[in-house]
């Protein structure tokens, strides 16, 4: 078990380093100039050549991002060349809003998609489970903007139960975590009915039955936990895939997480807060992997860490 | 700007030189707004903040010695009470109001006036603003790092300022109503060094009481502000974090007072055709000009006949109905709303068939391949189009080179990549009221270096020379000789068509129905987008 952690965990070290690489070279090669961008348009060429010098700029590549990579040790991001502000701090003040949009949203996939998908699974091949997996493919299929955007008239304009976007109630949390609950549970509705339906073709449950077992006993006590081991997986992508921003959606409800801190950096080349968040969503993406497979064996003991 | 704001704006001015507010007087102060922007609030440093978002927030908490009278381009003692200047215009003495006070409590002094400036200069501070500031004695080796401030600014007594120019400035009260010139007091950004953006302390109208990354930044009234009865409003929210198109959606519901980021243009014609919210759009100029440069050092458009045939071959009214009328035509570099316009200059009219005759008279009776580079956000590659299709109206293949803004900021900076560049998203909007301003960087030799705005690369020694002589014009008495040399200066360039001027863009403010002010404020060529000072709600 502690072998396997320690792989596990040099195996992370690993890929950041990798894409910590990958992004500094990508953006090494914008053809944007940094220090002409801080400097503005105003800027004497001396003014430009000493931002240059005082950022490193000047330096060759590899310089530049053995710097970074030292620093990055010591917990520092760098500062922002348009906002001015840490890197790291800008980025800790958005991450309260990104955990809460997450864990809502994955706990709205979860009560819609393990519910449909159960329903679906029992009530298999009627026209119920037909509806219902037309509503998951619609879900799976459906671009977050339209949802939200169509959320949002309906609900807050026309309606005016929640507020127009926004962050700070239990009202403004409600239409994004929907909007991505709704459309998540469509893959965890598709998956929870396979997987269900897997499980109850097999001979313990056909045992189970045989016994006399009421059915719905056969199905949550036997069925059920086994059903649920893709979920987890699933789970662990998903908390990796919703750090690394929900750009659409934060967007779209003016939520103020790691999304919309990412999109507004790409939009205007605000090279250091790219790298950062970057690599904050590989962090996630890869300690959201992880955990998933540390859980697995408890749900299921037949899985062993190797 | 319209008729009835002008008058406004001549009584205003009025009262503010009279050194009384009295125009404002009768209105009555109190209330909370709030403002909407999509983006994050970049810093609040006055010699760092250099965006349209930041540079009227950073006027309210901060204050210069020198400011413009709501609404127009007059320039008007802020800090100081008066200013003179020597008779050969190389020394200018700023005499200061008595006891203004920072928000921290601490009087503001000739010291701390000295102590702005030479931090401005200071090559660590980064200021994209030191430039501005290359006239005042001692500039080369302060901003090189190798004295340790500004030799030509003195702090005389505690309240007067002695600043030595090493050449006369006509600008240089311009620029020292720059934010990069606003007051800073030492104590306050030595403690917060480089976060002092964050934790803005001036001597402002308002003073920042909460900034949460992200979400909102709060400005509330500053009780001891120098100028009586001024602010109008208690406190100021900015919401950031929302799209222009919610933004609009909340201001109908009266959740927010100003729309920030104005109007999106998926929704201009609807909104403007809404008789519900023709009251509460002001509509003003700005000091904006959108061009297709010319490179003149790229064959063919190092040919006169050539860039004057380009010039008469764009349909700017077809332009200006691709963004919905935001615009008026333009025909020479600078805007109306500068000192300096033309207005009796008739340009290059929209003519075809001239064209394609000047094309021949160049021997290029067939046309030629060139290439159009345009950032690609819109409406600027649908603008590009309809070059495109003008110019192949008259034989000219221009192939579209769609790319990120900064990219073809580079591309412009390079002397022989771009020979043609729709300046959409990138046009200058000039940093003070003054027709010098949209010279040098962008028309003359010195922004024709690399990595410069000049992207026509067009340099003009004569032309140079005269651009200095009408700045060294620093006597108040030669003012309306200057203004009529530079007038002169930008006809003459015009007539080398070294750009085409496309259109001059007007700015439109949405705001709720609560407030009130002079129409100007709201659309002030200085305090962009909105004089937050003067804003007051009418309940």
């Amino acid at each position: 078990m502690y072998a396997y952690l320690f792989r596990r965990v040099l195996q992370a070290a690993l890929i950041l380093l990798g894409v910590s690489f990958i992004t500094f070279t990508l953006l090494y090669l914008v053809p944007a100039d940094p220090a002409r961008q801080i400097a503005g348009r105003s800027a004497t060429a001396q003014t430009v050549e000493n931002i240059r010098v005082q950022l490193g700029l000047n330096l060759p590549f590899y310089e530049q991002y053995w710097r970074y990579l030292t620093s990055l040790l010591q917990g520092d991001f760098g500062r922002s060349y348009l906002q001015k502000s840490e890197v790291g701090e800008l980025i800790a003040a958005r991450l309260p809003a990104s955990l809460l949009l997450m864990v809502s949203a994955i706990f709205t996939e979860l009560v819609f998609g393990v519910l449909i998908g159960v329903v679906a699974a029992i009530k298999r091949d009627s026209w119920l489970d037909k509806v219902l997996m037309v509503l998951s493919f619609i879900g799976v299929s459906a671009p977050q903007f339209v949802v939200g955007i169509l959320l949002l008239y309906v609900f807050a304009v026309q309606l005016q139960w929640f507020p127009i976007g926004g962050y700070g109630t239990f009202a403004h949390l409600v239409l994004p975590s929907l909007t991505l609950g709704v459309l998540g549970a469509g893959w965890y509705s598709r998956m929870m009915r396979s997987s269900l339906i897997d499980v109850l073709t097999q001979d313990y449950i056909r045992t189970a039955k045989a016994k006399g077992m009421p059915s719905v006993r056969v199905i949550f006590r036997h069925a059920l936990p086994n059903a649920l081991l893709p979920i987890i997986a699933m789970i662990g992508i998903d908390i990796g895939f919703f750090m690394s921003g929900i750009v659409v959606v934060e967007s779209v409800f003016g939520w103020p997480g790691i999304g919309q801190l990412a999109w507004q950096a790409i939009q205007r080349i605000d090279i250091p807060i790219i790298m950062g968040v970057t690599l904050v969503s590989a962090c996630a993406i890869v300690l959201g992997n992880l955990v998933a497979d540390l859980v697995a064996p408890f749900v299921d003991p037949r899985i062993k860490l190797k | 700007m319209k008729l009835k704001n002008s008058l406004f704006a001549g009584v205003a001015a009025c009262a503010l030189l009279l050194g009384g507010t009295t125009a404002f007087a009768d209105n009555h102060t109190g209330g909370s707004i709030t403002v909407s922007y999509k983006d994050d609030v970049s810093t609040l440093d006055p010699a760092i903040g250099y965006d349209w978002q930041n540079w009227s927030m950073i006027k309210s908490l901060f204050d210069g010695l020198m400011d413009y009278a709501p609404g127009t381009t007059d320039l008007v003692p802020d800090l100081a009470t008066s200013y003179s200047i020597s008779d050969d215009g190389m020394t200018y003495t700023f005499k200061l109001k008595p006891g203004v006070k920072f928000h921290n409590g601490r009087e503001m002094t000739a010291a701390d006036v000295k102590y702005t400036l030479d931090r401005v200069v200071n090559p660590t501070t980064q200021s994209p603003g030191a430039g501005f500031f290359a006239a005042i004695v001692g500039f080369d080796a302060a901003s090189a790092g190798e004295a340790d401030g500004l030799s030509g600014v003195e702090a005389v007594d505690d309240l007067t300022v002695k600043i030595s120019l090493s050449r006369p400035d006509a600008t240089f009260l311009h620029v020292m109503a720059l934010n990069f010139a606003h007051v800073v007091p030492k104590e306050v950004v030595e403690e917060h060094g480089a976060d002092f953006g964050k934790h803005p302390v001036g001597t402002g109208a308002y003073k920042m009481t909460d900034w949460t990354l992200g979400q909102h930044v709060v400005f509330e009234r500053n009780p001891d502000y120098h100028i009586q009865g001024l602010p109008k409003l208690d406190q100021i929210t900015f919401e950031v974090g929302q799209e222009p198109i919610v933004a609009l959606l909340r201001l109908e519901r009266g959740e927010i007072d100003i729309a920030g980021d104005g109007i999106p243009p998926a929704k201009f014609l609807e909104v403007m055709g809404n008789p519900d919210l023709e009251s509460n759009i002001v509509e003003g100029s700005q000091l904006h000009t959108g061009y297709i440069t010319l490179n003149t050092q790229m064959a063919p458009f190092d040919n006169l006949k050539v860039r004057q045939a380009v010039n008469m071959a764009v349909n700017k009214d077809r332009i200006i109905r691709i963004i919905n009328g935001r615009a008026v035509p333009a025909n020479q570099p600078l805007p109306p709303l500068m000192p300096g316009y033309d207005k009796d200059y008739e340009g290059f009219k929209f003519d075809p068939d001239a064209a394609k005759a000047l094309l021949s008279e160049a021997g290029l009776a067939d046309g030629f391949t060139t290439e159009l580079y345009v950032a690609n956000t819109d409406p600027q590659p649908r603008i590009a189009q309809a070059i495109q299709q003008d110019l192949a109206n008259i034989g000219i293949k221009a192939e579209i080179k769609s790319l990120a803004q900064a990219n073809v900021i580079a591309a412009g900076g390079e002397k022989d990549q771009a020979p043609m560049i729709w300046s959409g998203g990138m046009a200058w909007i000039a940093d003070f009221p003054d027709p010098s301003n949209f010279y040098g960087p962008i028309l003359g030799c010195g922004g024709a270096v690399p990595g410069g705005w000049n992207w026509s690369w067009y340099c003009n020694a004569e032309i140079d020379k005269r651009a200095i002589a009408a700045d060294a014009m620093a006597d108040p008495s030669q003012a309306e000789a200057r203004i009529e040399a530079w007038k002169k200066i930008f006809t003459d360039i015009q007539d080398e068509a070294a750009w085409v001027p496309i259109f001059n863009e007007q700015r439109f403010t949405i705001r709720s129905s609560r407030l009130d002010g002079p129409e100007g404020i709201f659309v002030d060529p200085v305090h962009i987008p909105v004089h937050y000072d003067h804003v007051h709600i009418s309940e």
